[in-house]
């Protein structure tokens, strides 16, 4: 027996047969899938498409309904994440599960059984200094976690793992909330884990990365596998977009030409501070006009939130004016605005655009509650409200099992449906659109771009702030890129090169004078 | 994990817990509570037995203290009345999360606003009732709404924390209710006011036993009628108006309801009157209904039993009439049956079973045949 050849023939993972149903929904059809050991994974598909149920099984948090996990070959039936990891699966989710207020040691520490009562930390913190040099996750384990970027907590995620063992890292959309730099980062980590001997699932409805980062793709489309094993190398993102959507997707929309007309939204020399205090925004000035999408480019922290929360009234200004077909809404309270028709789709749309624990119903008319024939006077007539929530549920395809189901059972990209849904529904003057299309499959983000341009059509004035780029470029009339607080400069022409160099910190004016210099010379 | 070919012979099946991942039917929530009492009943039976007592008979002479006859079911009546107004009070706080403890100073309040009407006096003792009536009652409202609106304002203002501020006024309400029950108001050094005169009193079923013979002897009196009331307009208002979405959305998520443009700081003020109001109203009901005058010991704790009472009808307001008529059948049970505790061991049973059934909601029982991987 050839211990070696017989290792290449067994899997890190193989899954047979996996079927799950939720009530009203088949999320797995007799999935088959296999993991090779050392080697990239990933899981394409829609949302929906039923890969986080498959990945959830796999790591403990739910029993498959029938199907068969077998771990290097050994069959296994999970029934908490505990028992997944002790078998060396470990997922780290795409919303992080640590404790801010710990540092980085007490989070990897946090349920093991060692330390057992008294915490030698500083042994700990050695430990896990050597194991983040080995895997090149890098973090201070002495830090917080709630001072570390973003991209540092995923590090600390994926120690946790490693800590405990996991030699299958399952990666749930890992790069939704990293900047460009991040992801770069990550891909090398991950690289050097599979160097090192561990296999990874990576998760993701990113086609471009997939086909950067993996060896295998398997496709999955309403809970059927339509694609198994495939290598990247082999096919364009067309056709794997094809196999995850099952039609022909447009990477690229057919934009109407169109005049824009007045100014909507204006802003001048605005100044605010963020969360800590910090200030954010150091004399932002722009302008929207009516039927036109701005978009707003920038490295994700450069003050596009804190601007998109200052026009909409939940963030005061420190000076500065935000005026609205010529009103001042510097500093009044949302209502204001909501009044004259100005509609946010905010950046955490959990968060902060839905309430969980109340009705889809009570959900779409958040907005529009107060207007007939919704609110009349002092009452609610429940009837119009359950009929406008039937009709928005219908024209966005909202799926749910029905308009009375509370909205934390709803998957994230129908949570996205539901808050444009209601936000352009009420068809919006001016739009304040935030990452509208993150965490959205192709086939979502399709539909979510039409939605745009149609309102731009009809003449709303949208400003479209993104961090993709080739978003902003095929929506945008004009592109406007902010950094560190201030507009840089404004792009007709979508000129990249242009536009890198203002998101890193050069203004235009700088970039024209160059430009002159050298043609002169 | 488990891994197949284990000689060991293991039982069978066993039970997982799994979290609910969609949403219930409607029905699981009450069948669930009424599975609950029926659970608390068999385990109160069975303590019964051990201790030599007939379970059944038990039982049955409780349900016949509280239900048997008419006249013990009015009596359950009464003492259920004001569980209701101040279950309410509290369901209509707890829906934005503001954890209103004060129902009982609120209580307190009310029935000394409503005194006031009679022994101040602010109306001489031959008025027409009905104008007793409207006085007091709105001078009950007032009162409570304003003790809601003290702790509501400090909240909403300087965040204060209402649980903190409404607790410790219970304690000033009662207090400033003592002064005067001693001092200004006793009645021949009595801690207690005078009688009230006949027209302040709340009507009773027994005021008409003239007409209808039937109704002799019964204490349920009008405030049962204010209660049933009240019910109406809570439910109207938290269901069917704009201000009661306002209240739900901010109960659920305060950062959407900022993001939908709602101010909350006006709306922890206007809800903290509302519930104060309600509890209020309750105190003015015991008073003029029930002992018809002004004393030290207007409530066994009603302030907080309707806490509880608000809690486990899950905040409906119709929820609240059923909770707090088994409540106040306990209550009146705890009179009859001896040894008296028994009643109040069912009671907490009762509890125990329902705040664990509650569990049951979000989680669900998976049965599991082992050895079936293969």
């Amino acid at each position: 027996m050839n211990p070696a050849g017989e290792l290449e023939d067994i899997k890190a993972v193989s899954m047979h047969g996996i079927v799950k149903r939720f009530p009203g929904v088949l999320a797995n059809d007799h999935v088959n899938f296999e993991l090779c050991h050392g080697s990239i994974h990933a899981l394409l598909g829609e949302n929906g498409a039923g890969k986080s149920t498959l990945m959830n099984i796999l790591a403990g948090l739910y029993q498959p309904d029938t199907g068969v996990i077998l771990i290097n070959g050994k069959p296994f039936t999970f029934h908490s994440p505990r028992q997944a990891i002790e078998a060396g699966i470990g997922m780290v989710h795409q919303h992080f599960m640590l404790v801010p207020s710990h540092t980085v040691t007490e989070n990897i520490l946090l349920g093991l059984d060692k330390p057992r009562f008294r915490m030698h930390l500083k042994e700990y913190d050695h430990k896990i200094a050597e194991l983040g040099e080995q895997f090149n996750l890098q973090v201070d384990p002495r830090a917080r976690v709630w001072q570390l970027s973003v991209g540092e907590q995923q590090r600390v995620e994926l120690l946790k793992m490693l800590y405990r063992g996991a030699n299958v890292l399952i990666m749930d959309e890992p790069t939704a909330v990293l900047a460009p730099k991040e992801v770069e980062d990550l891909f090398r980590t991950l690289r050097t884990m599979v160097a090192a001997g561990k296999s990874i699932i990576f998760i993701s409805h990113k086609l471009h990365e997939v086909m950067s980062i993996a060896d295998q793709v398997t496709v999955l489309r309403r809970g059927k596998v339509t694609a198994a094993d495939i290598d990247p190398s082999t096919v364009d993102r067309a056709q794997l977009a094809r196999l995850m959507v099952g039609r022909d997707v447009l990477f690229t929309l057919e934009k109407s030409p169109q005049k824009p007309g007045d100014v909507v939204l204006s802003v001048k020399g605005l100044e605010a501070e963020n969360d800590k205090g910090l200030p954010a925004l150091r004399g932002a000035t722009l302008e929207v006009h009516s039927g036109e999408i701005v978009g707003l480019a920038g490295v994700a922290g450069n003050g596009q939130r804190e601007l998109a929360d200052v026009i909409t009234g939940l963030r005061r200004a420190k000076s500065g004016h935000v005026l609205v077909q010529g009103e001042e809404l510097t500093n009044k309270s949302p209502c204001m605005g909501i009044k004259m028709g100005v509609s946010h789709i905010p950046e955490d749309r959990t968060h902060v655009g839905t309430a969980p624990n109340l009705s889809v119903t009570d959900n779409v008319i958040m907005k529009t509650y107060n207007l007939p024939p919704i609110g009349r006077g002092w009452m609610l007539n429940s009837i119009a409200a359950e009929r406008y929530a039937v009709k928005l549920k219908d024209a966005y395809e909202i799926l749910a099992p029905s308009i009375n189901t509370p909205v934390r059972l709803l998957s994230g990209g129908n949570l996205q449906r539901l808050i444009l849904a209601r936000e352009i529904s009420s068809a919006p003057m001016l739009m304040i659109a935030m990452q509208p299309t993150r965490g959205l499959d192709v086939g979502a983000i399709e539909g979510v771009l039409r939605l745009l341009l149609a309102q731009r059509e009809a003449g709303a004035a949208i400003l479209l702030v993104s961090e993709e780029l080739e978003e902003l470029l095929s929506l945008s009339d004009r592109i406007y890129i902010i950094y560190d607080g201030q507009i840089m400069g404004e792009v007709l022409d979508g000129d990249i090169e242009k536009i890198g160099m203002m998101m890193t910190g050069t203004r235009l004016e700088l970039i024209q004078q160059q430009e002159t210099l050298s043609t002169g010379a | 994990m488990t891994e197949t070919s284990t000689p060991r012979r293991r039982f069978p099946i066993s039970f997982q817990l799994e979290p609910r991942l969609t949403d219930t039917s409607r029905w699981l929530s009450p069948a669930l509570s009424l599975g609950a009492v029926v659970v608390a009943l068999l385990i109160g039976g069975v303590i019964l037995a051990l201790v030599g007592s007939d379970p059944w008979k038990t039982y049955v002479h409780i349900a016949k203290a509280s239900f048997g006859d008419i006249g013990v079911f009015s009596d359950t009546l009464v003492k259920a009345t004001p569980l209701i107004l101040v279950g309410l009070a509290c369901s209509v706080a707890f829906s934005m999360r503001l954890w209103n403890i004060g129902a009982e100073g609120q209580f307190y309040i009310g029935a000394f606003t409503a005194s006031t009407v009679v022994l101040v006096p602010l109306l001489p003792d031959d008025s027409p009732g009905w104008l007793f009536l409207i006085t007091m009652i709105a001078a009950s409202l007032i009162g409570g709404a304003l003790w809601g609106f003290i702790p509501g304002f400090l909240k909403a203002r300087f965040k204060v924390n209402e649980v903190i501020s409404t607790l410790m006024m219970n304690y000033i309400a009662v207090a400033w209710n003592n002064y005067f029950i001693f001092a200004v108001w006793s009645e021949g050094g009595f801690q207690m006011s005078k009688v009230f005169p006949k027209n302040a009193w709340l009507l009773r079923l027994s005021d008409f036993s003239n007409q209808v013979p039937a109704f002799r002897g019964l204490t349920t009196h009008f405030g049962l009628i204010l209660a049933l009331v009240a019910t109406v307009v809570v439910w109207l208002i938290l269901y069917r108006s704009k201000w009661g979405y306002e209240i739900r959305l901010i109960g659920d998520n305060p950062e959407a309801a900022r993001y939908a443009g709602i101010p909350i700081a006006r709306h922890t003020i206007l809800v903290m009157m509302l519930s104060g109001a309600l509890a209020g109203l309750a105190g003015m009901s015991e008073i003029s209904g029930v002992v018809h005058r002004l004393q030290g010991a207007i409530s066994p704790g009603y302030g907080f039993t309707g806490i509880i009472v608000a809690w486990l009808a899950k905040l409906n307001p119709f929820g609240v009439v059923l909770v707090s008529v088994l409540f106040g059948a306990l209550i009146l049970a705890g009179r009859e049956i001896q040894p008296s505790g028994v009643p109040k061991l069912i009671q907490g049973i009762i509890l125990v079973c329902l705040i664990s059934s509650d569990f049951l909601m979000r989680y669900r029982i998976r049965i599991v045949r082992r050895a079936e991987e293969m």
